[in-house]
């Protein structure tokens, strides 16, 4: 009988804990680096680390559920004939068909148009029920060209070029095997069920000079009706959204690193890019020294969670932000009435990230077309409108707090920051102090 | 006859004509392109499209039905994401042309530069002369026909495209091996040259293809990636 251990004796490695031992014995078992779904799961300063001052004898603040707080945004101001007007600055980030069931995308749609916002088509095209459910529909336009095409695109509401994303700036995906159906497969131009890598540059340009030439012919194609949005994975986030500004953009989209992914390896989620607090702030300062903050919109995501999140992203000067996982969330992604499914599968309600695997209890990261009939596109759709709801009811009562009447007006005078390094990241002095470091000769 | 003289109108004014119902089954000239980009981008109409002079980027790009001749040079991207119809350079084009291509013919009379035909997905493209480096990367349906020679690395990580090259091959990518050409394979070439409007015997080309070992990821096959 083997003796009773006592845990308080034992000494965990900081280098060596459970889970890297674990992910060291399955690196030796398998012979593969890890994929996974999901952004970065490492501790980064985030906006958990700014707190509002709120109202106070200097300030004066708006009655709640009374005074009007606006919520509106217009995308693509610049160049398009037909901008994007948003009913509240939160729009859905794109996500595949292929990666998503067709119901997941339909409901997304659904609780974007139910709000007045827009979704996001994703890597793999535009499917009919999304562009059937969705009031304003953004077409991403990715390296893989998969199902882009004129006549699509010219039904599109915005145009999104695709030059990265948060959880793997400079990397591709591999859409699995498993999950190509005979649809998705169509849809791509590739026979069913072998891997789908989808690259990562475009086929037809480089640098920012083509990539100028680039948004012209998309705007040629769409006789210059609908916003050139370019997203951008959080890196070299200063010197990106200037190239992409002076290549024509109408939208800057800068996406952290805790955004989400259907597939990547994890030592890209965590280790490549930076995260969004202190992208948010040199994209603002990019912007503002071209002169063009407000003139080219800002829309920032990866790892947006609350209305705190959205209302300090936009007092540090973005327009909008855009949500993934937790949309997915909303729409049931890792709901506890599936715990004896994600336990069959080797995981935990909370914990499943396994996306690219296709087994989705939910029916969301899925293409089985039984699993993915569990997802009502309707309920689900509702859900995700009322999650956003919470996040613009959230959003108001902070700007109202700060005394504005609109939550484009929040500034970062109006927060302070709880650690040095959010401090330093934001550009927000340190609470109860008016030191920012970098700023004031030490 | 609609004539546009790129001196005086914008590249914009013809596109939205291209555009537009009223150039359905209509023949355009266009003079003095200058090298200018986006030329005749997005026609989706049965438009013929008579380009005299050299063009810049993407001209043709996302082309549907309309029929265009460029007399003269074309600059990077040509044909980009083509679905449809027929795009013919009679003389030489720059990289990428017809990437991620959809359907359609694109003929290239002179010689096509690096990443011809990169990421096509259905179009058929058919050059006179000779291709760059890394043509046919990714490449996903369709068929490339090179009546002269290609540079390194051709048909790197393609699927399920066929390339047939009557020249010399400096050398195949990643899971591109060579292929018999059997007899439906030279009467698809055959038919495919008669349309582009050459006459090499079929049977002095060589066929190309996919050995499909690296359509799934397996850890065995690490050193190819």
């Amino acid at each position: 009988m083997a003796n009773k251990i006592d845990p308080s004796w034992l000494r965990e490695s900081a280098a060596f804990s459970r889970p890297v031992i674990r992910e060291i014995q399955r690196a030796a078992r398998e012979g593969i680096y890890d994929i996974r779904g999901g952004g970065a799961k490492r501790t980064v300063p985030t906006f958990d680390d700014l707190l509002f001052l709120g109202a106070s004898v200097s300030r004066y603040p708006l009655e709640g559920y009374r005074e009007k707080c606006d919520t509106g945004v217009t995308l693509g101001t610049r160049f398009a004939q037909k901008p994007l007007e948003l009913s509240i600055p939160i729009t859905i980030a794109g996500m595949s068909f292929g990666a998503l069931s067709a119901q997941a995308k339909e409901a997304l749609g659904r609780g974007a148009s139910e709000v007045g916002t827009s979704t996001t088509t994703g890597d793999g095209g535009m499917t009919p029920e999304e562009r059937g459910q969705s009031r304003y529909l953004v077409y991403q336009y990715l390296p893989s060209r998969y199902g882009m095409n004129p006549v699509d695109l010219r039904k599109a509401d915005a145009i999104e070029v695709v030059v990265g994303q948060g959880a793997k700036p400079g990397g591709g995906g591999m859409l699995l095997g498993q999950k190509i159906s005979d649809r998705v497969a169509g849809m791509r131009n590739l026979p069913q069920g072998i891997d789908q890598r989808s690259a990562c540059r475009h086929p037809d340009w480089t640098g920012p000079d083509d990539l100028e030439i680039k948004i012209l012919e998309l705007r040629e194609i769409t006789d210059w009706q609908v916003p050139v949005f370019v997203k951008v994975g959080a890196t070299r986030t200063f010197f990106d959204v200037q190239l992409a500004v002076k290549a024509g953009a109408d939208v800057v989209v800068v996406d952290g690193m805790q955004g989400g992914t259907a597939a990547t390896q994890d030592v890209f989620i965590e280790h490549v890019g930076i995260p969004t607090l202190p992208a948010t702030r040199l994209a603002v300062d990019a912007l503002k020294d071209l002169g063009m903050h407000r003139e080219v919109q800002l829309i920032v995501s990866g790892g947006i969670r609350s209305g705190a999140d959205v209302a300090k992203a936009l007092a540090l000067g973005a327009d909008a932000v855009s949500i993934g996982t937790a949309a997915l969330i909303a729409m049931g992604d890792n709901a506890p009435e599936y715990e004896e499914e994600y336990n069959r599968i080797g995981t935990s309600a909370g914990y499943y990230d396994d996306w690219q695997e296709g087994r989705d209890p939910t029916g969301i990261s899925t293409q089985d077309e039984a699993l993915g009939r569990r997802l009502d596109p309707v309920k689900a759709g509702h859900r995700l409108a009322n999650y956003l709801r919470v996040l613009t009811l959230e959003l108001q009562t902070l700007a109202r707090a700060a005394g504005k009447t609109d939550v484009h007006n929040l500034e970062p005078e109006d927060m302070v920051a709880l650690t040095v390094e959010a401090a330093a990241m934001a550009r927000i002095p340190l609470a109860g102090t008016d030191w920012i470091p970098g700023q004031g000769g030490f | 006859m609609p004539s546009f003289d790129l001196q005086d109108a914008g590249v914009r004014e013809l596109n939205a004509y291209l555009h537009s119902d009223g150039s359905a089954d209509q023949a355009v000239t266009v003079e003095h392109p200058g090298g200018k980009h986006n030329v005749a981008a997005g026609a989706m109409h049965d438009t013929r499209v008579d380009i005299h002079g050299h063009v810049g980027y993407y001209c043709a790009g996302m082309n549907d039905r309309a029929l265009v001749t460029v007399h003269g040079n074309a600059g990077p991207g040509l044909a980009e994401n083509m679905m449809g119809g027929e795009v013919r350079v009679r003389g030489n084009a720059s990289q990428y042309c017809g990437a991620t291509a959809h359907g359609g013919l694109l003929v290239v009379e002179g010689d096509a530069a690096a990443r011809c035909g990169i990421s096509m997905k259905g179009v058929n493209i058919v050059v006179g002369g000779s291709i760059g480096h890394m043509s046919a990367f990714m490449a996903q349906s369709g068929i490339l026909v090179v009546c002269g020679d290609a540079g390194d690395s051709l048909g790197d990580s393609i699927y399920e495209a066929r390339i047939y090259v009557r020249g010399r091959v400096s050398g195949l990518g990643a899971d591109c091996i060579e292929k018999e050409l059997g007899e439906g394979h030279a009467a698809e070439l055959g038919a495919l040259l008669e349309r582009a409007g050459m006459d090499p015997d079929p049977s002095g080309f060589r066929r190309y293809g996919s050995a499909r070992q690296l359509y799934n990821f397996r850890i065995d096959n690490v050193s190819a990636y």
